[in-house]
């Protein structure tokens, strides 16, 4: 790492700061040159060690930095009484209000049942979309038949599904499963296909020279080639899915999940409950998507991150 | 056990016969002796690589054969799968980012069962020490140099133990320095294996210090232009690259191509005007 790309490079590293914390082997193979193998080496299984050398390291100080001043700014903004923020609770407020709901059990709940809904369409759309992405890849006659149907179903918003879905499915939980399946789905669709493609033919080639059969060439060439674009649709995927589950479940009129209790925070007038359900939710999005990312970079140990 | 003599007898290549009808590759015959080290010359689009695909086994001929040890390669309408009796190595490296050196270097004949897990990588240990690469084995391509990419992907060919090398360009991404070097490593091996080489650039001194035997290709459609026997004395160093004999058949060679890459540079002209 150069310090001439320090500057625009650093919500990059933040993130794999953060996702370090779930990843040891990572956090070790990014904080080390690549010299020679012994660093890498260092057990660290101990959580209060990786935390420790987290927090020893710039990126994160300047991650905690930039929320410390949005923060700040807010609530000076809010004790100031400025016009737009009369309705606007302190971030001091905030998190008296998230103190108190957690500690009650629906909040917990919420989190519970917006995860599995998030878990299961995800899921679904994963193992279904990494497959028929591959297979698309792979064999031009099934991307003859299959490309125009995904391309004509996938500009329409998963929101829009709503309505047939909650025709089509017996019960509103589904409804909400396949809504958020869909969102996944087309994003790991396009990505897997679009790796595919740009496998340079000679590795294939290289591949065939040395006497490779079809299957050597899948497993062994598509699939690893491959991988960087199955986790890149997978975190994209990732991150539409919180988006969806959010706004599926303030609109299909559904009784839990953390879009359920902003919306009920909404109606009954507590804006403090508002903006914990938001923080809530892009907590549980960043969780999500470090832990995809940090299984990315466990799964192709090969790319270099400079 | 004598193998891997190429005969290339009236090798055509129509692109697109029905439409635009691009000629690549017109009536090249050529014979390479077994062990010989040939190297083909031409100016950019001159089909150079095209013939090296279609004995390679990617890509068809139009009209002529291909035999190796009277084995028929390619005729029009037929192919022979690609295999590691001709192994290739491919201009930007084909070296599979996703192993180790060494996975990359004994995958070939372990997956083939030609050889086990332990010979193979006892046999790989021995190659990439002969190149000069120790210590890198467990290493990721993209964490190597260019020139030990190279030097890897020539290992991971010798490897499958092919008839013929197909060299395709190999060194274009080097700096000189770099080429020098491979230069000297290639010739060592080639002295030591022996194999056929077939060795496309369309660096002329680099042709001459490599080869046996230059081709020059004319430009588009490609032909064999001119074939100058190199008798310049192996094994050869960098010295050889002062001698008389050396500059003569540099400017003998240079005068060739000379005249073919300005064709190919007012066909350019041309095809931009």
């Amino acid at each position: 790492m150069t310090s001439g790309g320090r500057g625009a490079d650093w919500p990059r590293r933040m993130v794999r700061a953060i996702s370090s914390l779930a990843s040891p082997t990572a956090a070790a193979r990014t904080a080390t040159l690549p010299v020679a193998g012994d660093p890498r080496r260092t057990p660290t299984h101990a959580w209060g060690r990786r935390l420790l050398r987290a927090l020893g390291r710039r990126e994160v100080w300047q991650g905690i930095a930039g929320v410390a001043i949005v923060l700040a700014i807010w609530q000076i903004a809010s004790s100031l009484r400025l016009p737009m923020f009369t309705f606007i609770p302190t971030p001091v407020q905030i998190g008296r209000s998230l103190v108190d709901v957690a500690q009650t059990r629906q909040y917990w709940q919420s989190w519970y049942v917006s995860g599995t809904r998030v878990f299961l369409g995800y899921a679904i759309g994963v193992g279904l979309g990494v497959p028929l992405g591959l297979a698309m890849g792979i064999s031009r006659s099934f991307f003859g038949t299959a490309f125009p149907v995904i391309e004509l179903l996938r500009p329409i918003p998963p929101l829009a599904w709503i309505p047939l879905s909650i025709l089509f499915w017996p019960t509103i939980e589904q409804t909400v499963v396949s809504i958020i399946f869909l969102g996944a789905f087309f994003t790991v669709v396009i990505n897997v296909l679009g790796g595919v493609e740009a496998i340079d033919v000679n590795y294939r080639r290289a591949a065939l020279s040395m006497g490779a059969r079809p299957w050597h060439i899948f497993w062994r060439v598509v699939l690893p080639a491959t991988a960087p674009s199955i986790f890149t649709g997978m975190a994209v995927g990732m991150g539409l899915t919180w988006e969806i589950v959010v706004a599926a479940e303030m609109v299909a009129s559904i009784q839990a999940g953390l879009g359920f209790m902003m919306w009920q925070s909404y109606v009954g007038g507590s804006i403090a409950l508002i903006i914990v359900a938001m923080i809530s939710i892009g907590l549980a999005g960043l969780i999500c998507s470090s832990f995809i990312w940090a299984l990315g970079r466990r799964a192709t140990p090969w790319r270099r991150r400079v | 056990m004598t193998r891997g003599a190429l005969r290339i007898e009236n090798v055509g290549k129509v692109y697109d016969p029905e439409g635009a009808h691009v000629v690549a590759v017109e009536e090249v015959s050529l014979d390479i002796p077994s062990g010989e080290f040939c190297v083909v010359v031409g100016p950019s689009g001159c089909g150079k690589t095209t013939l090296l695909n279609i004995v390679a086994g990617f890509d068809d001929l139009t009209s002529g054969t291909i035999a190796m040890d009277g084995t028929l390669l390619a005729a029009p309408g037929k192919r022979l799968a690609p295999g590691a009796d001709r192994m290739v190595v491919f201009q930007n490296g084909a070296l599979f980012p996703w192993k180790t050196v060494l996975w990359n270097v004994i995958c070939g004949p372990v997956l083939h069962g030609r050889l086990s897990r332990d010979e193979a990588e006892a046999r790989a240990r021995a190659l990439l020490a002969q190149v000069g690469l120790v210590e890198v084995e467990g290493q990721y391509p993209g964490e190597l140099s260019g020139g030990m990419k190279r030097r890897v992907e020539i290992v991971r060919a010798l490897m499958n133990d092919p008839a013929v090398l197909l060299l395709d360009e190999p060194f274009r991404a080097l700096d000189a320095l770099t080429k020098g070097v491979m230069h000297e490593c290639l010739l060592q091996l080639h002295d030591l294996a022996a194999k056929t080489v077939l060795f496309i650039t369309h660096d002329l001194e680099e042709a001459i210090f490599l080869a046996d035997r230059v081709v020059v290709m004319t430009t588009r459609p490609g032909r064999v232009k001119k074939v100058i026997e190199v008798d310049l004395p192996r094994p050869r160093d960098y010295l050889v690259l002062s001698t008389p004999r050396y500059l003569e058949l540099k400017a003998e060679a240079l005068e060739a191509i000379r005249e073919e890459a300005l064709k190919a540079f007012e066909a350019g002209e041309r095809e931009l005007a």
